[in-house]
């Protein structure tokens, strides 16, 4: 994977004036804020507030009505999903996206399915290419899974896992097509206090080893203040703060919005 | 070369010399099985010994050892013996306060320590240490921004320069190693008090390996798996010290998660485990038959039959029939064999287990499929050897004769007495514990109650201080009622009271695994440990096993007063991070009872229910509540009479 370090570079992500709206919904207006490379940056908000269509737009699942978004220096209305993944764009989701039946170890394949150039033919014979390619992917497949501490599984199916493992398995196999920019729609939701700590370590062990920037929607304020860079803050589609964790958490406007109305 | 082969870095350079391509160790890692031969270990343990020389370690000084089973902490142990010096494993799984407590008390200053997690604990320990100056790490990952801590890598370049700075240096070293200097300190598992730092020789560890080894013929082509916490001394005689011993080679889990899938893939020769673990095995065992076709249930089942008539007696060299032979034959092809195979047991010459009492069903089935399961008693004390079962004379319920040159003494007061060469030299800066321990005559009190049996064997009832008697004088041993107990996969762990008391009761922790999966199979909903132990179906599954042992104790006119009249299922796991257990799962009796007062008194006071609030701590070191309203329910128990129709 790309060399490790956590030294926060420039710009490499910058949204500028995104609005998406659904007929008469509007999800998001005129959203503007960036991302540094090697940096943790956090979405957060009250349900609702448009965080996974932010990152839905990041990655080309929808399709904004105006604005532009800028990666690696390169301007853009829209983004569409393969053209994302091959620029180094991968996600997790909010809900779990695996394939129940397939084995941990053949879930994670599937993140290395771009770097595989075989046919199908030459895959299905298990030959030349084929091979050396599936000794390699493998290779690095094992890494991820060393890294990520789920050797006792990896022959077991994705569907008798519990919910933690099945989100660490997520992140594996995102992280299987060696991303340099890594987004995770809420990685730590509806899991327990040990669960949620194992996460954190893993989310900023992959930023420190690998370099990988990441954003990530979280609604467990506590996770996000403690491991965010930086935080940008919606509200009904809007942005009210960005900025450090110190600095989001003395913004009145968020202190009202999500934290509640001080008295 | 060293002289004489009385000390283990003597034995480790005999092994370069003598087998120097034979595998000494083996680690899975990245889903691979890499290996050191004992050429490539003696190099590497050379390097390292010279890195802590130039880092300032010194003879007689500890060296700290905190991780899982990883080939470097091994070598790492060697490497400090190498120096004159001393390790000290400690258990990896205790958090940083506990740290603070064995690192003081061994005055460590140099520390090996395997990754981030281990680390963080001992720099959290590190301001209440003064005497530590020195962490080593062995996995890099996430240390990368960490100050003033070296890496295992680097420690050895540091020694190979310092090797060629110093060429006879290490030789010297290894030569001015004595039999009779303290080759590990092991703390005990601190049942009563505070742990102690048991300081053996090597001497006493190398008598304890040559006895197990003549006695059941290891040779250096056995291979065994090391995955018991290095801080135990059963992992120090078995995957160390008999290691070095004889030369054979020990394999390193992946993980600790991972244990199962790489006992099948090595398929150990020689193996050992506390109780726990082959229970676990076989209700996985169990659990996959449940869920298995009609047909194989039913081989499974006709001849798991076969088995336990005639598999043990066949281990034993004992005369079966022709038919039951033939049967046990295809058995062995159908079952037997299989299932050997998927336990990773195909290889097996020779099993132990020790530490805690193992139920009679769990230990035949193991012997009966053709596992020669066997049990030994020992202690840190004694290297972890005092008695063994030979082969072909097993018995169920003694812990076999006395080891090789070991005596056995029963005291007046029934406690279990041991001398030999195997002894502890003393407990570290403890000469009281030690003067308490060591008899004038040599003999160790072992504070085990047991007897000879008609043929010599040993049997052990239980602690000797543990033993009390009822408020009618009848004799109360508290564990003998809990093993028997615990032998029912749904329970977990037992606590029982009665000592000065008219009748027994007792507190109960269900098995989340084996009573979770019952649960399931009855469509029974729960959430959890708390609201699982609390179900009324729950109770009277519990109920059936408890009237179950009062049936059996109703026998023995001597235990037939210490049934259980009533019980409880405690709202929360015992647990050592919240001081209820020791590190290797015995229960602290005298804790319980006071932190749990008010249940005592509601199972004497005749109350129904009670309510209780429990601090628990977590992993990370936080602490929540846990509040219950616990029922308290009867059990039947049995008169002599009933008890005869019952059997």
């Amino acid at each position: 994977m790309s060399g490790g370090g956590r030294r926060i570079g420039e710009v490499i992500l910058r949204l500028e004036g995104i609005s998406l709206s659904f007929g008469g919904v509007k999800a998001l207006s005129d959203i503007s804020f960036d991302v540094r490379e090697h940096e943790i940056r956090a979405i957060i908000g009250p349900n609702g507030a448009g965080k996974s269509s932010m990152l839905n737009v990041i990655n080309g699942v929808y399709r904004p009505q105006q604005g532009t978004i800028t990666f690696h220096g390169e301007t853009r209305r829209d983004m569409v999903p393969h053209q994302a993944a091959m620029q180094g764009i991968a996600r997790t989701f909010q809900n779990i996206a695996l394939f129940k039946g397939m084995s941990v170890l053949d879930n994670i394949m599937t993140g290395r399915n771009l770097r595989m150039k075989a046919t199908i033919l030459e895959q299905a014979i298990h030959f030349g290419r084929a091979r050396r390619e599936e000794l390699a992917n493998r290779a690095k497949v094992e890494e991820i899974i060393d890294f990520l501490e789920i050797q006792h599984i990896r022959r077991t199916p994705v569907g008798r896992l519990p919910y933690g493992l099945m989100k660490r398995v997520e992140l594996a196999r995102a992280l299987a097509a060696e991303p340099t920019l890594l987004l995770l729609d809420e990685p730590m939701a509806g899991m327990n206090v040990e669960e949620k700590q194992d996460m954190c370590r893993f989310v900023l062990d992959v930023n420190e080893q690998y370099g990988t920037t990441i954003v990530l929607i979280e609604h467990d304020m506590g996770v996000v203040m403690d491991i965010s860079d930086r935080v940008v803050v919606l509200d009904y589609g809007r942005k009210i703060g960005d900025g450090t964790p110190d600095v989001v958490r003395a913004n009145q406007a968020v202190i009202d919005a999500y934290l509640g109305v001080a008295h | 070369m060293a002289g004489t082969l009385d000390t283990f870095p003597r034995l480790m350079l005999e092994h370069a010399r003598v087998r120097p391509d034979h595998p000494a160790t083996r680690e899975k890692d990245l889903g691979i099985w890499q290996s050191w031969t004992w050429r490539e270990v003696a190099d590497e343990v050379r390097a390292l010994a010279c890195g802590l020389a130039s880092q300032g370690f010194r003879r007689g000084m500890h060296l700290a050892i905190i991780g899982d089973n990883r080939p470097r902490l091994y070598w790492s142990m060697l490497a400090a013996q190498c120096l004159g010096g001393v390790p000290v494993p400690m258990y990896q799984d205790a958090p940083a306060v506990e740290f603070v407590y064995v690192l003081n008390d061994a005055e460590i200053v140099f520390a090996m320590v395997e990754d981030q997690e281990q680390v963080d604990k001992v720099l959290e320990a590190r301001p209440q240490v003064p005497t530590l100056q020195r962490i080593f790490y062995d996995d890099p990952r996430g240390l990368r921004h960490y100050d003033g801590i070296v890496s295992y890598e680097r420690l050895v370049e540091l020694g190979r320069a310092f090797d060629r700075e110093h060429p006879g240096f290490f030789d010297g070293e290894v030569a001015q190693g004595r039999s009779d200097d303290v080759s590990v300190m092991l703390y005990t598992s601190g049942t009563t008090g505070k742990p102690k730092g048991v300081r053996a020789t090597h001497a006493a560890f190398l008598a304890a390996s040559r006895g197990g080894t003549e006695f059941d013929r290891l040779d250096p082509s056995d291979s065994v798996l090391s995955y018991l916490p290095m801080a135990w001394v059963g992992d120090h005689l078995f995957s160390f010290a008999q290691w070095v011993y004889v030369g054979f080679t020990i394999n390193c889990p992946e993980s600790g998660d991972t244990v199962m899938t790489d006992l099948r893939e090595i398929g150990p020769t020689y193996y050992f485990a506390p109780p726990r673990v082959f229970e676990n095995l076989l209700t996985q065992v169990m659990i996959r038959m449940e869920d298995a076709g009609r047909l194989k249930r039913w081989i499974f089942h006709r001849f798991m039959a076969v088995a336990r008539r005639c598999g043990a007696e066949l281990l034993d060299g004992r005369p079966v029939g022709a038919g039951d032979r033939m049967l046990y034959a295809i058995g062995d092809l159908l079952v037997y064999g299989p299932l050997r195979n998927v336990l990773g047991m195909s290889r097996i010459r020779v099993a132990y287990t020790a530490g805690a009492a193992i139920g009679p069903d769990l230990f035949r089935f193991y012997r009966s499929i053709g596992v020669n399961l066997k049990q030994l008693y020992g202690s840190t004390e004694t290297c972890a050897y005092c008695c063994l079962q030979p082969d072909r004379a097993v018995k169920l319920d003694t812990v076999g004769l006395p080891a090789p040159g070991v005596e056995v003494r029963i005291g007046d007061n029934g406690e279990v007495l041991v001398r030999g060469a195997m002894l502890l030299k003393e407990y570290y800066r403890r000469p009281d514990a030690t003067a308490e321990a060591i008899d004038a005559d040599g003999y160790f009190h072992t504070g085990d109650a047991g007897y000879f049996d008609a043929d010599g064997h040993l049997k052990i009832i239980d602690r000797a201080k543990d033993v009390g008697a009822l408020a009618g004088g009848a004799m109360f041993a508290p564990n003998y009622l809990e093993n028997k107990l615990k032998f029912f996969p749904h329970i977990r762990e037992a606590v029982a009271f009665g000592h000065g008391r008219d009748r027994v009761c007792a507190f109960i922790n269900i098995d989340i695994g084996s009573v979770g999966n019952w649960a399931e199979r009855r469509g029974l909903p729960y959430s959890g440990y708390t609201d699982l132990a609390a179900k009324p179906e729950v109770y009277a599954l519990i109920r059936e096993c408890v009237e179950q042992v009062n049936a059996e104790l109703a026998q023995d006119p001597a235990l037939a007063a210490s049934q259980v009249h009533r019980f409880l299922i405690l709202h929360k796991e015992l647990d050592p991070d919240d001081d209820e257990l020791t590190r290797t799962r015995k229960v602290r009796r005298g804790f319980v009872a006071e932190k749990y007062a008010v249940l005592i008194d509601a199972l004497y006071g005749g109350k129904t229910v009670q309510h209780i609030e429990t601090q628990v701590k977590f992993e990370d070191g936080r602490s929540g509540m846990v509040a219950a309203d616990l029922v308290v329910a009867d059990a039947r128990t049995f008169g002599p009479d009933v008890a005869k129709r019952a059997a």
